[in-house]
């Protein structure tokens, strides 16, 4: 849709340490029973993405599987598909008791991408984010700053962070008030 | 005085030399003094005045324990008071300012106190302005204030940053001497993810300086090799200008550190919030004073400071130091004089026999030791120019005296015990070595009940170097294991050092000295305690050591006694003729040392001090003059006033456009809770008052919801979207609360109920389009059918309008004609504009919560938080008919069958209405008959929303009065803070459209 804009509108802050506003992404709340084969199957399909273990993330280009608790977990398609691909978890699990609920719009999401990407983190999270106990793949939801905040790696310098759309501009503020700081050279030693 | 040796100093950095300017005074020194060394090198041995006495204060230490040298920093918007010149590195263009004196440093008018010191003892403020009572408030605690604090307070704002860091460690090592470094090469050689930290900027400690062999090597040699060894290793991080701060339950920690003062670029202070499984606590010791007559002259140093600004700076002190000690590690000092060309004319040791390999040193170099002897007092006025020397034994007759520049003091060491205490460790006397040292039975314990911290070397009370590295190592090791490491630790390091015989504790100096003496022997040098304050303290009854410590004010200083409290506690022990160990110590708190308030707030300044929530309608509402109010971590727009307008009068514009045309309110921050699931309706009819199962698809119903106390929590509009599922909305602040407590009652009471609860709040911009207009604004913006036939009040529907899609409810809060329509947040503003645009020709306009407010006042219903404060139930509101009578149980059901619930004496909601048509003061008492039991006028009932209705062009309000709804047309009168008070008739809370007509169009 032409006028569906993100809540960041494309902010960039450049820097050794980049954070940069990821744009509008699909993103759909899945609440229900993660052992049942249904849920997981739709969940593979929709995304291209393998099942995610717990506390894991799992991703298929900008696809994704996001485990978020117990109960829930996010899935990650592109903003366009989220119509269709609720229609087709319905679909998949009728019958069978669920919430599927389009959060595309509750969010923000950012990327922070550098060398020292960790210790720019790490000045906001109570988060280990040592590589030996944190590392692409995994997820955390936890808090940046004063505010809840989700994030994951892409890669060993990339960080992908979801936060929710009213505080989204302090995130992003936050953020990048903390990459330009400098680095510790804590993490980015390890 | 004191000056810079031509030779020596091996911090400083004799090719690199920095301005400097001390109360305005321009003075040089090296990179790598302290500003405490540059002083000294420039010969300033005055630095400060005491607080109470306004005292002549020089430097005493030369670290973190220093009490009397602290300085206002900086100026302006960089002036920083009470800093520590001993740990403040010197840099080009520092300024700095002495504290406390008025009006120079040199001569100070409150110097006369201690003139009037006798009439100025301990408890003196608490005995001197108890009476008469009244004066306290007005004339003493003013004038006290005055003359209180140090420091000057900073007028500016603060422009440095700062920032906050997270590192989680297997072992933390605190305090990077030769224990530290030995515990973290332990640790770290046996895998474990270890972070040393160094309050200084140097690694090494006291070891750097008095030099023992360690490994066959001097100290200075192994230290260096084993920072580089340290760096080797791949799981060590090290930090230098890093002090452990506090360390708190569940092993956190802070530490606070110092990245430049120089105004670069950058954090000045980082704040560590270090999670740690094991901590190593290797903070060394201090040096304790000797308290004998007017040893707070500037010039009077502990001996370790003097021989640490000899060795480290190139700085003497003096050229004649008189040594007096009760232990063999001061005769160190006077063998590093000695050998620096300076004048050691005496060593006055109080014991009687002293024969130690550092003695016999000192004698051979031919230094004359006097032994028995104490000093009676020091000779000088504003420094040092001498010491009378008196026997041990005696009262303190003067035998001889002796002129020199300072005098260097060691009363022995007491451990660093302040980690190792914060969180729970206990401590036991050492009376061999008099000092108290960690217990490592009683250690601070976490959540399996053992010890999580281990402390180790000097800090633990080991004195000798070989027993520091072994305790260092075996701490580190013990730590790692502890952890988890599975990796060798190796060998501990081999240290060696000379013998020393015991110390002889001494306490006040001679043993026996008369009070004209004892009232000259500080204790606490900042808040001007002396033995003899203590001693009248415990004369007067204040036994416990936490009590004499407040009355007589010692420990109290910024310093946190430091150097004070084991002499104090000591001098107290002895006054009330018990043992040390039974006395105790008063708590140890974090921080160690005061860190920053900036290194608190971290990145938390000016824009992100604190989150602002945001709709997605926001900018456009700030570019279009919206005077915003917090509702909860929301900013909503109060009301938009136009050019010359008052908010009052765009308010009243507001709600006049809306009565008569349509009005345009940014609703998105309601709260919006998708429940679901085969058990939906069941859940929700325990959740609210109501009856929400028998909702039909497709319609709204009002509900409330009260917390099992029955008190009314929340209330909103629900919506049936399809057979299991359910849209509530919450009021704007309660949005979360209500999602956390739907999923505590699913989670923790009824897990077995199939329901899923999702807060999509956010997800959703909803506007709501209010007035007679309204309707015919839809329409010009087509797509969907919203006529009352298609969509009935109190009903919803799906469609597109504009070519956005979205879901319309027609529900109403202002009485008016009214839509809420809620679209993707992603295209809320574009919908906004749509509606701006299309309502241009019947006059649209926005409008604020206040509008809202007095549009739902003026219809009679309540506002949760206005009505509501926690102790009101439904019935109070008149709203009985919202609880279902139909259900067997719903949250707050049977606590509304108590007695103080079930009773007809509670207020109640009714409208009021001021016979002058004046605007009733918010929260006002309606005033009855008669007092209290403490003298109070008896109440009847309180204003709980109070408005001018521009509608009806006279004050409206709401209030809760006693049998209220019985004594329709009674009139009864409200408090009123400015003036008489006010008579307000009791009417129905529905002021307008009683019928609700206008609403059902």
């Amino acid at each position: 849709m032409s006028n569906a804009v993100s809540v960041l509108g494309g902010k960039v802050a450049e820097g050794p340490v980049a954070v940069r506003d990821a744009g509008l992404r699909g993103m759909i709340t899945l609440r229900g029973d993660l052992s049942d084969q249904k849920l997981q199957e739709v969940c593979t399909k929709l995304t291209g993405a393998t099942f995610p273990a717990k506390g894991q993330v799992t991703s298929a280009g900008e696809n994704g599987i996001c485990w978020m608790s117990p109960d829930e977990l996010l899935l990650l398609v592109s903003y366009g598909a989220v119509g269709e691909a609720l229609e087709e978890i319905g679909k998949a699990l009728s019958g069978t008791h669920h919430l599927a609920a389009n959060v595309s719009d509750a969010r923000g999401m950012m990327t922070v991408a550098g060398a020292d990407a960790r210790d720019v983190v790490a000045k906001l999270t109570p988060v280990d984010l040592h590589p030996d106990s944190f590392g692409v793949g995994e997820l955390r939801r936890t808090r940046l700053g004063q505010v809840a905040a989700a994030f994951w790696m892409s890669d060993e310098t990339t960080f992908n962070v979801i936060c929710f759309r009213s505080v989204a501009q302090y995130t992003f503020d936050l953020l990048a008030t903390s990459a330009l700081a400098g680095p510790v050279d804590y993490l980015s030693q390890a | 005085m004191s000056t810079r040796l031509s030779k020596g100093g091996r911090l400083i950095d004799r090719t690199k030399p920095l301005s400097f300017s001390f109360n305005g005074k321009q003075m040089r020194g090296y990179a790598g003094d302290t500003l405490a060394s540059a002083l000294l090198a420039n010969g300033q041995t005055l630095v400060g005045r005491s607080f109470k006495y306004h005292r002549a204060r020089g430097i005493v230490a030369s670290g973190a324990e220093e009490p009397n040298a602290l300085v206002n920093l900086g100026e302006g918007a960089k002036l920083e008071p009470n800093q520590r010149t001993t740990t403040t590195p010197l840099f080009d263009g520092l300024k700095a300012a002495s504290q406390n004196h008025w009006p120079t440093l040199e001569f100070d008018v409150g110097a006369i106190n201690t003139l009037l010191s006798r009439f100025l003892p301990a408890g003196f403020y608490y005995k001197m302005f108890i009476h008469p009572r009244p004066l306290w408030k007005h004339v003493y605690e003013p004038f006290i204030r005055k003359s209180a604090g140090l420091g000057k307070a900073p007028t500016e704002k603060d422009t440095d940053t700062y920032e906050h860091y997270n590192a989680h460690v297997d072992v933390l090592i605190i305090g990077g001497g030769i224990a530290g470094l030995s515990a973290a090469l332990a640790a770290g050689q046996a895998g474990a993810r270890v972070l040393l930290l160094e309050q200084t900027p140097v690694w090494g400690g006291r070891a750097a300086v008095d030099m023992p062999e360690i490994e066959g090597k001097p100290a200075t040699e192994w230290i260096s090799d084993t920072v580089a060894a340290l760096r080797g290793l791949p799981t060590v991080t090290m930090r230098t200008s890093c002090m452990g701060a506090g360390v708190y339950d569940h092993g956190y920690v802070l530490a606070y550190e110092h990245l430049h003062e120089g105004g670069k670029q950058g954090p000045r202070h980082r704040l560590w919030r270090i999670r740690a499984n094991q901590i190593v606590t290797a903070t060394g010791a201090i040096e304790r004073p000797l308290s004998f007559a007017a040893n707070d002259l500037p010039g009077v140093m502990l001996a370790s400071a003097v021989r640490d600004y000899v060795v480290n700076y190139g700085v003497s002190p003096g050229d004649r130091t008189v040594i007096v000690t009760n232990n063999d590690d001061a005769y160190r000092t006077a063998l590093v004089l000695h050998k620096s060309g300076l004048t050691v004319p005496m060593v006055v040791d109080a014991r009687a026999d002293p024969d130690g390999p550092l003695v016999r040193k000192v004698c051979e170099a031919g230094i004359a030791v006097r032994t028995g002897m104490g000093i009676a007092k020091v000779k000088g006025l504003r420094d040092v120019v001498g010491v009378a020397l008196c026997s041990m034994e005696g009262e303190g007759a003067v035998l001889e005296e002796l002129p020199c520049e300072c005098v260097a003091m060691s009363g022995g060491w007491s451990p660093i015990v302040h980690l190792w205490s914060h969180c729970g460790g206990k401590l036991n006397w050492d009376a061999e070595q008099a000092m108290f040292r960690p217990d490592p039975n009683r250690p601070p314990t976490g959540a399996d009940g053992k010890g999580f911290v281990i402390t180790a070397g000097t800090a633990n009370g080991h004195l000798f170097t070989s027993d520091v590295l072994t305790d260092g190592f075996t701490a580190g090791a013990g730590a790692a294991a502890q952890a988890g490491a599975k990796g060798k630790a190796g060998d501990a390091p081999e240290g060696f050092d000379e013998a020393q015989e015991p110390i002889q504790p001494v306490w006040m100096m001679p043993y026996g000295a008369k009070h004209k003496l004892r009232a000259k022997a500080w204790l606490d040098y900042q808040n001007d305690v002396k033995v003899s304050d203590v001693q009248l303290a415990a004369q007067e009854g204040f036994e416990s050591v936490e009590h004499a410590k407040r009355y007589t004010t010692l420990g109290m200083a910024t310093d946190q006694g430091k150097l004070s409290n084991i002499n104090g506690l000591a001098v107290l022990s002895n006054a009330l003729g018990s043992d040390i160990p039974d006395v105790g110590t008063t708590t140890f708190r974090p921080p160690y040392t005061p860190i920053s308030l900036g290194s608190i707030a971290g990145a938390a300044k000016d824009d992100l001090f604190q989150p602002i929530r945001k709709t997605p309608i926001y900018d456009w509402q700030a570019a279009n003059g919206a005077d915003f109010e917090p509702v909860g971590y929301w900013r909503r727009p109060y009301a938009f006033p136009r050019r010359e307008e008052t908010v009052h009068e765009a308010v009243h514009r507001e709600v006049k456009n809306t009565r008569e045309n349509v009005g345009l309110l940014d609703a998105s921050t309601l709260g919006k809770l998708i429940v679901s699931g085969p058990d939906a309706g069941k859940f929700l009819d325990m959740m609210y008052t109501n009856m929400m199962s028998s909702l039909p698809v497709g319609k709204c119903r009002y509900g409330l919801m009260c917390s099992e106390n029955g008190f009314l929590m929340d209330d909103g509009v629900v919506a049936r979207i399809n057979e299991d599922t359910w849209l509530c909305h919450t009021t704007s602040g309660g949005a979360d609360h209500i999602h956390g407590w739907m999923e505590d009652w699913l989670q923790c009471e009824w897990w077995d109920w199939k329901v899923y609860v999702a807060n999509v709040t956010e997800q959703y911009a909803q506007v709501a389009v209010v007035g007679p207009k309204a309707r015919k604004v839809l329409e010009a913006l087509g797509g969907m059918d919203v006529s009352k036939e298609a969509l009935p009040f109190m009903q919803w529907a799906d469609g597109t309008l504009g070519g956005i899609k979205v879901r319309v409810y027609r529900i109403s809060f202002s009485g008016e004609l009214s839509y809420e329509i809620a679209v993707d947040a992603s295209q809320g503003q574009a919908f906004w504009d749509a509606l701006m645009a299309a309502g241009e020709s019947h006059g649209i306009m926005p409008y604020g919560t206040e509008a809202l407010h007095i549009m739902r006042a003026e219809k009679g219903f309540i506002m949760i938080g206005d009505e509501t404060d926690g102790t009101v139930i439904p019935q109070d509101l008149n709203l009985n008919w919202a609880l279902s009578k139909k259900k067997d149980d719903y949250l707050g059901k049977r606590a509304h069958g108590r007695s103080h619930m079930d009773n007809p004496d509670r207020w109640k909601l009714v409208g009021l209405e001021t016979l002058d048509g004046s605007v009733l003061p918010d929260g006002a008492y309606g005033i009855a008959d008669g007092t209290n039991a403490n003298g109070q006028v008896n109440t009847q009932g309180r204003v709980t929303s109070t408005y001018h209705s521009p509608t009806l062009g006279r004050g409206i309000a709401m209030g809760l009065v006693h049998n209220g709804p019985d004594r329709m047309g009674d009139v009864i009168s409200f408090t009123n803070t400015h003036g008489d008070p006010i008579k307000a008739k009791i009417v129905s809370p529905v002021f307008y459209d009683p019928d609700g007509e206008k609403q059902n169009v």
